[in-house]
């Protein structure tokens, strides 16, 4: 059953948070595969569920409120939703690491960037503190901070430098999946050129698979070989980003893309998708899409569709799919 | 056509441990009503700094600024009043700008009750044209912002904005925080409604997407200078100053044919505390220079073109 290459699967994974008031459908039983050395990208707006999906894959999920309820991961055949704590810890930063959206908060504002490197290093493998000191700097300069820098403290980077200190620490122990959760959304544009490329760069150096979490679509096209568009806890569409780009299948996707204001644009007005997401405590019954959907007709709001595979590897979730 | 809005070498310095942090140092142009200016630049370069002394809401260190033909460098209190009405701002973080105790109603009304002129009746009336027009439901009208999505309460605040009905408004990153189909909405909002009262935005952003799409001219900062302002599709084809180079091709442009060769820049922003008098540019730019550490002078290469560089017509 398992594929050859495929690092990372998750089948039929469902997250839901429950609050006193409210049961919030998160995440509503998806399907997603990661091959090694792929960098796949999750696209989808603010409440969609990327985040719930790579914190269940990293088991870091807030529990309770959250819950999974459905589902498993397999990371090269293990199933890490079962896996116990202990050997989870193990797999954690190690083999699996995360880069969160706000560089800010993701560092420990009274230990130097140095020690804080160091110390994932020795969580992981048996090395003395000299060695783990020395690989630290390797990690700074390979990330483009001078060495110089390890004994400083994070309020003396800037928030680009914090961000590639949060990468370095991340890609310390040689991981064989990223998880980059927004990782250059709060930086400025030049400052996010710059980290891209060195991603890039090293992406291909050790041949880590990545999955990025974004809402940018100019990013995915840059620097990601799939994606998967996620909507209200679902995956809409997946393919390769030329199936995404140059053949988008489902409403929501060309939806994303009127809305867009492009650098070539001559139209005075953009064509927003109508409405909003909807309530993630009350979600349709049928497509989740249906209310916002141009072309939505009656069947749509009755029974949610299933995944077509348009194309080999281009999968829509629409009965407007246009079939094989 | 007369400008609505005049600034001539406009200075706002702030006073720090270390020294004077120049913000905005010595910024110059003019706006004309009904008109979009779209003033970019990265994070700390002082365009938001910029928008807030105009508005009088920061004092100016230096400079004159008229408004409708009239001098509003230095205006008394019931002057500055005055000027409120006629002069706008909308907020980018709708989370963060509206009071969570006032309903919507009242966060709408509040600038009309202030202004006085017009009778209870009228003000609720009022308020719920005004919500009507930035497509606003009714049955929101007593509800709290937390209550609402993002675009929903950026929804109130340009409601706001516009109760008194302005000539004028600095819009601040006013779609930055919300979701691409919602922004979107918002802008197409932010247009028709310019088009059906005249008005004219200063429209502060990062996004260069966004600024190309909504701007008549687009103003580029760094460090607190002006280093070039053109019309926006001009900007775009006709680009001058190295730092607009680097800028607009470190956009991810969202397509996967066509890629063009991106500008790295080296290093990051450096400090606008006791800048040098050269080029602020100058530690990053690969072009840089003997001639780069003169002051640069504003030069206009082409009508209503203007580029910081002195170099700017060798480069390619």
């Amino acid at each position: 059953m398992e594929e050859q290459g495929n690092l990372l699967e998750i089948r039929d994974l469902a997250v839901e948070y429950h609050t006193d008031e409210a049961t919030i459908y998160a995440v509503n039983h998806i399907g997603l595969t990661v091959k090694k050395g792929e960098t796949i990208g999750l696209v989808g707006e603010t409440g969609a569920g990327k985040t719930s999906i790579a914190r269940s894959i990293l088991g870091i999920l807030p529990m309770p409120p959250a819950k999974i309820v459905s589902g498993e991961i397999l990371y090269r055949g293990n199933e890490l939703l079962r896996l116990p704590e202990r050997e989870m810890r193990k797999i954690r930063g190690n083999k699996i690491a995360m880069i969160f959206q706000d560089p800010m908060t993701a560092l420990n504002p009274i230990e130097t960037v140095g020690f804080q490197i160091a110390e994932t290093i020795r969580q992981h493998d048996s090395v003395s503190q000299v060695e783990a000191n020395r690989r630290a700097c390797d990690m700074l300069e390979m990330v483009g901070i001078a060495m110089g820098r390890f004994g400083d403290f994070p309020h003396q980077f800037s928030g680009g430098m914090k961000q590639r200190v949060v990468i370095a620490m991340a890609l310390a122990c040689n991981p064989e999946l990223l998880l980059a959760d927004e990782p250059t959304t709060a930086l400025d544009v030049t400052i996010q050129a710059q980290v891209l490329e060195m991603m890039q760069s090293l992406r291909e150096r050790l041949e880590t698979s990545v999955m990025l979490i974004t809402h940018d679509l100019g990013v995915v096209s840059e620097f990601c070989d799939s994606v998967a568009v996620v909507y209200a806890g679902e995956i809409v569409e997946r393919g390769t980003v030329e199936d995404i780009f140059d053949r988008p299948g489902h409403p929501y996707t060309l939806g994303l893309f009127g809305s867009l204001p492009r650098l070539d644009a001559t139209e005075r007005r953009l064509k927003p998708i109508k409405g909003r997401m909807p309530d993630p405590t009350n979600v349709p019954e049928g497509c989740r899409f249906c209310d916002r959907c141009p072309r939505a007709e009656d069947r749509c709001s009755k029974s949610p569709p299933a995944e077509s595979e348009i194309a080999p590897g281009h999968a829509v979730k629409c009965f407007f799919a246009p079939q094989r | 056509m007369p400008a609505l809005l005049e600034v001539q070498d406009l200075k706002k310095y702030f006073r720090t441990g270390s020294g004077m942090l120049h913000a905005v140092d010595g910024i110059n142009f003019s706006l004309e009503a009904g008109k979009t200016l779209g003033v970019v630049g990265e994070s700390g370069c002082g365009k938001s700094t910029l928008g807030r002394t105009i508005l009088h809401l920061l004092d100016a260190t230096g400079g004159r600024m008229s408004f409708d033909g009239e001098d509003i460098t230095n205006p008394k209190r019931a002057e500055l009043r005055g000027l409120r009405e006629k002069m706008q701002i909308i907020f980018q973080d709708p989370y963060s700008s509206l009071d969570p105790r006032k309903s919507v109603g009242e966060t709408i009304m509040e600038p009309l009750k202030i202004q006085g002129a017009l009778p209870k009746g009228d003000m609720i009336a009022e308020t719920r044209r005004l919500m009507d027009s930035v497509g606003l439901a009714a049955r929101f009208e007593n509800s709290y912002p937390h209550e609402l999505d993002g675009g929903r309460r950026q929804r109130i605040g340009i409601a706001r904005a516009l109760s008194l009905n302005p000539k004028f408004i600095v819009c601040d990153e006013p779609v930055s925080a919300l979701d691409v189909s919602i922004q979107a909405q918002i802008i197409n909002l932010m247009l028709d409604l310019q088009e059906e009262r005249g008005l004219t935005y200063m429209f502060v952003t990062h996004d260069l997407s966004v600024v190309k799409y909504i701007s008549d001219d687009i103003m580029v900062m760094y460090l607190g200078q002006m280093v070039e302002m053109a019309p926006a599709d001009e900007l775009f084809r006709d680009t001058r100053h190295p730092y607009t180079k680097a800028l607009l091709s470190a956009i991810p442009i969202p397509g996967i044919h066509g890629k063009t060769k991106r500008i790295l820049l080296r290093g990051e922003i450096t400090s606008p505390i006791n800048p040098g008098p050269g080029c602020r540019f100058m530690a990053r730019c690969r072009h840089a220079s003997e001639g780069c550490s003169q002051p640069q002078t504003l030069e206009e290469c082409s009508p209503g073109h203007f580029v910081a560089c002195h170099i700017h017509g060798e480069i390619v």
